[in-house]
């Protein structure tokens, strides 16, 4: 069995963690989510999204699940891995003090699981104002520096210009992808990545959600060093958010993945379909750079 | 009970100040009937002499206002602690001064193990072993087929070995995670630092369930070292209160011997502030005389020993990060309005003084909302507030609860190490609390430190560290202050002065039965005094009888 993907959603109260998840199991995309709160406080979970409600599980539309981890997130992680059918993907909402790597460090101890990055929620309108907080200033600073992907929520209350207020965030939260949106309206490939047929997506996917988004395909594909270029996309001046994809390699196919700042290359099947997916904001999104970075990789390949 | 039965003693020790000291007390239904001479009390009717205190003091009964009754599920491990200390049975074991010692003993408790049921210590504290690390390969020395797992007095660090590390899949190179130091070799030492990493292995080690929450035999067991320490009321801060630990705890304590007055509080986790409060309300009406159902406890900040507690400007004094919060500042306050407006009272932990701070400052605007005039609100431990705070304390109507074990215990590592010599001068300031004029008490936070609240009245008047040195002469309270605190004090943090903490007409028939005076022994001797047992709802107990 593969590698369970789990994404902490972290951020302080009000940042809209709660929203997104709910987003996300709207736009889902057919893939299976579940969903890992620390406890059923005020229901984490949009009514018309329930279909039914036990002590510790929730079930919803879709094939979807919600569960309570209380103090012990190991255990939850084992039982979304037997769950039948088995999740695709796990979705951690941590509390709003809680520090979100630390969640991802506990949660990696599981050799059966994948980190599939740390998504922080900023808002916009308060951000600023909480950063200062004599009290929990220092807790969000440390949420933000540790997030593979900023989003930056609530864009239409910013009390100052966009770029100005998106620059700072991206300084709190070096490497971070900072994503600006409004009522957490994140496409889903963003927040947990691509599907399994990432090409086939990109084909079908013309304009991403509210078209902030825009992805390139890079094919065909090849690297010496699959583990180094993808550190290259995450960390490098392309604009890439989310990047998915197979490519060739001296040891045979790799599977590359990018969240934000973080970028993992694994072996993959030889069967597998060649052809990278990079999805950034449009106008950040370095397509030429791109595409001569996959030619120079290509060509050393 | 119907009967009126009079006590006689060397000496009863009323906590009355209207008449500090009597030669009798007289018992009827489980109350007090009045404390003074024989012939005072034969006023009251028929009644049995009882002359088997005639050569003992009697004291009001202890009341411990921060323990855990998990405590007594810990003493079904081994223990490994640094200082002498008593089970449950009555027994004393030995500290361990050496780690050849920890495992030594941890070897004898191996050979009574059948099968592959794992061994579990608990109470190692390396830090009186000049920090010396306890790894692997120790313990591997004790069995390296049988998983076996230490956890340190803190509470807060778990040593496991080997055959631990791979039942539970750690037992890998490469393992990436700050509470997971490796050794040399690149493998897990086998310690485990916070509950992250110690819960997922606990269970592999015999650690499987909620240390927080008791069990029915460490209820019974919990009983035991009340008795032996002459504590009849005592709290459990806190407790999940599921369903079925409420049932037993209501079966448990409602049995006919059942020795001692819990007051179990519901952790505030687990509800939103609103269902938690509803919670609560419909627990206080649950309620028994021996299971005081009915209050909330919130915990705000971590350990200073730990580096997790909230500390204000200029923090550590090692320099390392300011700690965690537990509870958001907008989840705290709205705990504290719902509670206020309901009348259910909250007891919180802080240990730092910013959360000390934080508490003040989201109590007074819920106040300002639901004027509550006799609320109780309690900070516990509340180690580093300083003499400002105490005045918002007294200002707001806040009690306190200051660990005055602390000092004895960890006091040289926050002399030279968590808040520095100024600091660790003034924590736990018993005597700044009481000028201030802010009720207060002390306490054991057992199984932290040890129950005992001659102890800890010991620890507060003497304030002497591990090492032997007077750490903050001015905070040292008088004897009669400190027995004070560990009666009428706890028990009006529990809004149960009017209940227990003296021995006066009408109160529970609670009292702790010594063998020497406390108010005459060496101030420093106070500790030693020996506790014969309690009476408690004027049902006997001897501690060589339980």
């Amino acid at each position: 069995m593969s590698a369970l993907p789990v994404t902490v959603i972290g951020g302080y109260l009000g940042a809209g963690k709660t929203t997104l998840v709910n987003h996300l199991l709207r736009h889902a995309g057919g893939r299976r989510l579940a969903v890992l709160v620390n406890e059923f406080g005020t229901l984490p979970i949009d009514a018309d999204l329930i279909e039914a409600e036990g002590d510790t599980l929730i079930s919803i539309a879709g094939g979807c699940v919600c569960c309570s981890f209380g103090n012990d997130l190991t255990a939850a992680l084992m039982q979304m891995r037997q769950l039948d059918p088995r999740p695709d993907h796990v979705l951690i909402e941590s509390s709003g003090v809680a520090i979100p790597g630390s969640i991802m460090a506990t949660a990696a101890l599981l050799a059966e699981v994948r980190c599939d990055g740390v998504v922080v929620l900023a808002d916009a309108g308060d951000i600023r104002r909480a950063f200062d907080d004599p009290y929990i200033g220092d807790t969000i600073a440390r949420q933000l520096a540790q997030a593979d992907i900023v989003i930056l929520n609530k864009m239409d209350l910013a009390p100052e210009p966009p770029e100005t207020l998106t620059a700072w965030v991206a300084a709190q939260a070096p490497g971070a992808a900072v994503v600006p949106c409004r009522d957490a309206q994140v496409p889903a490939e963003v927040v947990i990545g691509l599907g399994p047929h990432p090409v086939e997506a990109h084909a079908h996917a013309h304009d991403h959600a509210d078209g902030l988004f825009e992805s390139i395909v890079l094919t065909p594909a090849a690297s010496e060093d699959a583990a180094g270029l993808a550190r290259q996309i995450a960390t490098g001046p392309y604009g890439v958010v989310r990047a998915k994809g197979w490519l060739r390699t001296p040891e045979g196919m790799a599977l590359i993945q990018v969240a934000g700042r973080q970028g993992t290359a694994t072996p993959a099947s030889p069967e597998s379909r060649e052809g990278l997916v990079c999805i950034g904001l449009k106008g950040q999104l370095d397509i030429a750079a791109l595409h001569a970075l996959a030619a120079r990789e290509t060509a050393s390949g | 009970m119907a009967g009126t039965t009079i006590y006689s003693a060397k000496t009863i020790l009323t906590m009355n100040p209207a008449r500090p000291r009597a030669t009798h007390v007289a018992v009827r239904e489980g109350r007090i009937l009045g404390a003074g001479t024989l012939e005072e009390l034969a006023g009251w009717g028929d009644y049995t002499l009882d002359e088997r205190f005639a050569d003992k003091v009697l004291m009001p009964g202890l009341v411990e206002g921060h323990a855990h009754t998990s405590e007594g599920s810990l003493w079904r491990y081994t223990y490994l602690g640094w200082f002498d200390r008593m089970d449950p049975a009555g027994k004393t074991w030995d500290g361990l001064k050496t780690i050849d010692a920890v495992l030594e003993r941890l070897r004898e408790a191996e050979g009574q193990l059948s099968g592959d049921t794992p061994l579990c210590g608990w109470g190692l504290d390396p830090i009186y072993m000049d920090n010396q690390r306890v790894n692997r390969q120790h313990l591997d020395q004790v069995s390296a087929t049988r998983p076996i797992g230490v956890m340190h007095a803190s509470g807060h660090i778990l040593n496991v070995n080997t055959k631990a590390l791979e039942l539970a899949g750690l037992m890998k190179p490469g393992v990436n995670h700050p509470g997971i130091p490796l050794g040399p070799d690149g493998y897990p030492t086998g310690e485990l630092k916070g509950p992250d990493v110690m819960t997922p292995v606990g269970p592999h080690v015999g650690f499987d369930r909620s240390l927080m929450d008791c069990d029915e035999m460490g209820l019974r067991d919990f009983a035991k070292l009340c008795v032996r320490t002459g504590v009849t009321t005592v709290t459990d801060l806190a407790s999940r209160l599921e369903p079925e630990t409420v049932e037993m705890m209501l079966r448990v304590t409602g049995e006919e011997t059942y020795p001692a007055r819990v007051v179990p509080l519901r952790f505030f986790l687990g509800l939103p502030p609103k269902e938690l409060v509803a919670e609560v309300v419909r627990l206080k009406a649950l309620a028994t005389d021996r299971c005081r159902l009915g209050r909330i406890k919130v915990v705000a900040d971590g350990s200073i020993q730990g580096f997790s507690a909230r500390l204000k400007w200029p923090g550590y004094y090692n320099g390392a990060p300011n700690g965690l919060w537990y509870v958001a500042p907008e989840q705290m306050a709205e705990i504290y309005e719902r509670a206020l407006e309901a009348g259910v009272q909250v007891h919180t932990h802080t240990n730092g003084d910013q959360a000390t701070e934080l508490a003040l400052d989201m109590l007074a605007p819920a106040l300002m909302k639901h004027p509550s005039r006799d609320h109780r609100f309690t900070l516990q431990h509340c180690q580093l507030a300083d003499a400002a705070q105490f005045r918002r304390m007294k200002a707001l109507g806040m009690c306190v609860n200051l660990f005055a074990n602390h000092h004895y215990y960890w006091g040289d590592e926050h002399y030279r190490l968590t808040v520095g010599p100024e600091r660790a001068t003034r924590m736990n300031a018993c005597r700044t609390a009481l000028e201030q004029g802010v009720p207060m008490t002390i306490h054991s936070d057992a199984p932290v430190t040890p129950l005992g609240p001659l102890f800890t009245a010991w620890a507060a008047v003497n304030r002497i560290t591990a090492s032997g040195r007077v750490q903050g002469e001015h905070e040292r309270i008088g004897v009669d202050d400190a027995l004070w605190a560990v009666t009428m004090g706890a028990a009006y943090t529990l809004h149960l002065d009017g209940e227990v903490g003296s021995i006066e007409t009408g109160k529970r028939a609670d009292f702790a039965v010594l063998e020497q005076d406390p108010t005459t022994v060496e101030p420093m001797a106070l500790k030693d005094v020996p506790v014969w047992g309690t009476v408690q709802g004027g049902r006997v107990f001897a501690a060589s009888a339980i």
